[in-house]
């Protein structure tokens, strides 16, 4: 196979599994190294650089970067990569002095942005600090969007949201909070240099069934009853609740009730527990509430009396592949079942509404009435008009809304100073040897074998019984370090210098995981089945080198390579190296100007 | 060396033996030898080829001498048996191991100055008593463990690190092994574990003395121009007669090569020996040749690797002595004090 490029920035991004994934490629090594050492400051500043809310993601993201980790390719559990970024946020200095500066010029640009969501914070971050004036109009009075409306309090307490939001707006962004935008034309009227769409995917799916509208009183839309108690309009429930959907929506409006009142809740979904969307802890969570879920439950009916809800009535099915082995639910025929209960709360999908936007200004809406959005500008249809978060490509999470914001802001400096904005700046990438003595490394390459750490929590008493009160109490210094610890420092790259090698097999014969073979190249496929362990997992690549006497390849297999350095260590010659590999995305400003 | 031990993870989809080990199992604690060390390497090969015939650590022992060679049975099968005698001693211990329990398998490990310096003699005769065990030099030419020194393997006008020219004659450890009778002689090179493996597998079936020269280059005194044991040279001298297969069971052989250029030798245990003939006229049972093969190809200044000798029917000290089968230390009071008739029928017998 093609020898490899280790001077393509993506080839060795790609080993560092979980900056990979991140859809804003936080660099985690680098600042869970950080936390090891106690320096949460720092820790928390390549956080913020890179995905603006470390204490809000440290407690909520999606963690896409959890299900890459290479640990969990090595034994049971990933490294808890986005409860280290809490630990960052929860014991760092001051760092206000670290934040960039309310720009002393202004460039004379303004732009508007719309929502104070994840995205648009994100953008309006990146671009005020280079001189740009911008507006965030949000119809709500407190910036945050649904991170503030919707997850509840229990799991993002108000403390930590007003923080990392009040250092955005501190950077000279004019917030107009309680002002919903009715038209987008009329504001395009009033020559904004860009506009930029950040209003999420605000509306929640019903269910029209049966029963639905004579017991309307007691069914709710699962989103707006959320912020509904998020604002402290509804503080109580019935006491026996059913709760429709399995999503993370779900999650959070099953253990919203059970702390405003629901002593019996009980979720239900149409699918299997496994195939449910939830996130495997938010379940976990859940259960550990004693809170009930229910599987292969079709909802067919509410019940009612009186125009009172008294249940809902579900239809039994079990899944079954059809002819094209698509997987169906179909009926087992076994008799209907009821859940009696007081209250329904409906979280079966969230959908985009964009009723403000006119349709004859330019912007373009595809057959599902989403705006056609360039994924990699997030420009609209519309020169100057961009999108972003829940709004450009339907609902997805915070950390995604972020990366769209930083791709947007980039498109945005781009498009006022009349640049290509197809022609995005490549990411700075540093590689340096991690070198200090014949056995010694700038960073600690012993492996420890600890299991993944839990997260202590409060108290299940109190936890229950205030809507208010953060359930996770986060690590403790001292639980951080064993955590962090676990890290196998996958940005600290081997990097094979052939014409080195003297073909000794030390290294070989060292590597605990089986990682290398000098072998004779070959088709891909083919080589990946005769190294020294098979090399199964396609999605990792084979790093391939030649320039050895004896005219056969270095291959490594870098799947589950510890990046213990003992290959190193142990090399004579210094064939091999560590280096560490730091990459980050370049955002908004000079380094992405064409011109620059 | 590192001073880490290695990490306990392993690879997940790394093949199991019949025994349910992987070769991690198989592994020592982390060698102190200097990086790069061809010893290192047969380590690996030996740790390989003991994963690959699954054999029970328990039912090893590991007897070396004193040297950085002597060292490395630290390094593989943590659960065997271990003796690490004084200089050159080796064989000794190992023949009286071998008498006291004939049911281990005997590794003796040794370097080429504890072999062919001050161990000479006892090398000399645990190979001439047909000792069954394997015994395996790694020969780097110099004494490595006290910096550098030639050693009686060095070849005559070989240059040491800071230039010094050998004047003393070589030894070539499987010249005398053949011509003392050993019958199973190979040679092979630490850089080279697809060779090296399978003539260790055979050498552990093999029922008698089977002696494996092992050139292994000393990274630190021995790997530099001038010198006849460094991975260059050795790469660019290596003249492999063959190449071997290991086959335990008796499974048909499917190998696809053209008829008369492999060669099934059935061993004594029904275990059989692929040989892929690299010198078309090489036969590997024919002692003489051998010997005539070496010295001519010596001559020429190449290294003969490869599966250089092998007796179908060996024959061992055991059958020699015709000792006992049970082990020593399993025999009872009962086997051991017969009685008072015996000791007459025994005393009758040599008046
Ligand atoms: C119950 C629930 C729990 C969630 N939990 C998590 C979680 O734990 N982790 C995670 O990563 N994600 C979670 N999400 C998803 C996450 O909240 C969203 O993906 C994310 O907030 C989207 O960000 P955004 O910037 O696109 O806009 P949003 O956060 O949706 O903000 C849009 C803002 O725009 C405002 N707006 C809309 N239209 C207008 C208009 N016309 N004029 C003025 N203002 C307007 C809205 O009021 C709102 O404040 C959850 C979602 C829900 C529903
Ligand atoms: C009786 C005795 N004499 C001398 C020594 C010193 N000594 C230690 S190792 C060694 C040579 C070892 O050479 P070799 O067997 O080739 O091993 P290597 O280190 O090269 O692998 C010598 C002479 C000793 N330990 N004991
Ligand atoms: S760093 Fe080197 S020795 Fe360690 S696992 Fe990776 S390849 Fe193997
Ligand atoms: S240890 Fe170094 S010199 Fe030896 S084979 Fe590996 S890379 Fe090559
Ligand atoms: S001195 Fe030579 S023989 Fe000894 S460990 Fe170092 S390289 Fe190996
Ligand atoms: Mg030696």
């Amino acid at each position: 196979m093609k020898l490899t490029d280790i001077a393509s920035p993506d080839y060795f991004h790609k080993v560092v599994d979980c900056q990979w994934a991140c859809p804003a490629h936080t660099p985690v090594p680098e600042y869970i190294r950080l936390i090891a050492q106690g320096r949460y400051s720092d820790a928390y500043m390549i956080n913020w650089y890179s995905n603006v809310f470390p204490g809000i993601l440290g407690r909520t993201c999606d963690r896409p970067c959890e299900p890459a980790c290479r640990r969990g390719r090595v034994e049971k559990e990933p490294v808890a990569i986005c409860r280290l970024k809490r630990v960052a946020a929860d014991y760092k200095d001051d760092i206000r002095a670290r934040l960039p500066k309310p720009a002393a010029h202004k460039n004379g640009k303004r732009i508007a942005v719309i929502g104070a969501g994840p995205a648009s914070l994100t953008v309006a971050r990146d671009l005020a600090p280079l001189g740009y004036h911008c507006v965030v109009f949000d119809q709500d009075l407190q910036p945050g969007g649904m991170m503030r409306t919707q997850i509840p309090k229990f799991r993002l307490p108000d403390a930590v949201l007003d923080e990392e939001c009040g250092y955005i707006l501190g950077l000279g962004i004019e917030f107009q909070g309680g002002r919903r935008i009715d038209s987008l034309k009329a504001l395009l009227g009033e020559g904004y240099d860009a506009v930029f769409v950040g209003s999420g995917a605000p509306r929640g799916r019903d269910l029209d069934i049966p029963g639905r509208k004579e017991a309307a009183a007691n069914i709710h839309i699962g989103i707006d009853w959320l912020s509904s108690v998020s604002f402290g309009h509804t503080n109580r429930i019935g006491k026996r609740v059913v709760v429709l959907g399995g999503g993370n929506t779900a999650m959070d409006c099953c253990r919203t009730a059970r702390r405003l009142g629901g002593a019996d809740v009980k979720v239900v979904v149409r699918s299997g527990f496994e195939e449910m969307k939830a996130s495997p802890w938010e379940k976990e969570d859940a259960l550990n509430e004693g809170i009930p879920i229910f599987n292969y439950l079709v909802p067919k009916a509410f019940t009612h009396e009186n125009g009172r809800l008294t249940g809902v009535l579900f239809e039994k099915v079990r899944a079954e592949r059809d002819a094209r082995g698509r997987r169906q639910l179909v009926p087992t025929g076994e008799p209907d079942q009821h859940f009696p209960c007081d209250d329904v709360l409906v979280a079966v999908g969230q959908e985009n509404a964009f009723p403000w936007i006119e349709r004859d200004i330019g912007i373009a809406f595809d057959k599902w009435d989403m705006p056609v959005v360039d994924p990699k500008t997030m420009q609209s249809t519309r020169p100057g008009v961009f999108f972003g978060g829940d709004a450009a490509f339907g609902p997805k999470n915070i950390i995604w809304a972020v990366a769209h914001g930083h791709e947007a802001a980039i498109s945005i400096d781009k498009h006022c100073r009349g640049e290509d904005i197809a022609v995005r700046p490549d990411p700075r990438v540093a590689l340096t040897s991690q070198k200090m003595g014949i056995h010694e490394w700038s960073y600690d390459n012993e492996i420890t074998t600890d299991q993944r750490y839990p997260v202590p929590h409060r108290d299940k008493e109190i936890a229950l019984r205030d809507v208010r009160v953060e359930v996770e109490l986060g690590y403790d210094p001292s639980l951080a370090l064993a955590e962090a610890q676990r890290c196998l420092n996958c940005d600290v790259q081997t990097v094979f210098t052939g014409s080195l090698c003297i073909e000794c097999d030390a290294c070989v014969d060292i590597c605990p995981m089986d990682c290398i073979t000098f072998t004779e190249n070959g088709e891909e496929d083919e080589l990946r089945q005769r190294l020294r362990a098979p090399a199964n997992n396609k999605s990792q690549d084979l790093y391939v080198a030649d320039n050895l006497k004896s005219g056969r390849v270095m291959v490594k297999d870098e799947d589950v390579c510890l990046h213990c350095g003992l290959c190193a260590e142990r090399c004579p010659t210094g064939a091999w190296d560590m280096q560490k590999f730091l990459l980050e995305m370049t955002q908004a400003g000079p380094a992405c100007h064409s011109s620059a | 060396m590192t001073y880490l031990a290695k990490p306990k993870f392993h690879h997940p989809a790394l093949p199991k033996n019949a025994l349910g080990y992987t070769h991690r199992d198989y592994e020592g604690s982390v060698s102190t030898l200097c990086a790069g060390c061809g010893h290192d390497s047969i380590t690996g090969a030996i740790i390989q080829a003991c994963f690959e015939l699954a054999i029970e650590p328990h039912k090893v022992a590991k007897i070396s001498g004193i040297g950085c060679s002597s060292k490395t049975p630290t390094y593989f099968l943590g659960n065997s048996h271990g003796f690490n005698s004084v200089h050159g001693r080796m064989p000794s211990v190992l023949t009286g191991a071998n008498l006291a329990n004939r049911d281990l398998i005997y590794l003796g490990v040794s370097g080429d100055g504890d072999s062919a310096s001050i161990g000479f003699g006892q090398f000399a005769h645990a190979i001439r008593r047909g000792v069954n065990m394997v015994y395996i030099v790694e020969n780097n030419g110099v004494y490595g463990l006290t910096k550098g020194q030639f050693s009686a393997t060095a070849d005559r006008g070989s240059k040491a690190k800071r230039g010094a020219v050998n004047n003393d004659s070589p030894i070539d450890m499987v010249a005398i092994a053949l011509q003392l009778g050993a019958t199973f002689v190979a040679r092979s090179f630490s850089g080279d574990k697809p060779q090296l493996v399978p003539l260790i597998k055979a050498a552990i079936e093999h029922k008698g003395a089977a002696f494996i020269d092992v050139i292994s280059p000393c990274v630190a005194f021995n790997n530099h121009a001038g010198s006849t044991k460094s991975f260059d040279y050795v790469r660019e001298h290596n003249r492999a007669v063959n190449r071997l297969d290991f086959i335990t069971g008796r499974e048909p052989i499917a190998v696809d090569y053209a008829p008369g250029e492999l060669e099934i030798v059935e061993q004594h245990d029904g275990s059989r020996l692929a040989l892929r003939k690299l010198a078309a006229d090489y036969d590997p049972h024919d002692r003489i040749a051998a010997m005539n093969y070496l010295a001519q190809r010596t001559a020429l200044g190449e290294i003969v690797t490869g599966l250089l000798y092998v007796d179908r029917d060996p024959e061992d000290l055991h059958e020699h002595l015709n000792t006992v089968d049970t082990p020593l230390n399993a025999l009872t009071e009962k086997d051991l004090c017969p009685g008072a008739a015996a000791l007459e029928r025994f005393n009758a017998g040599l008046r």
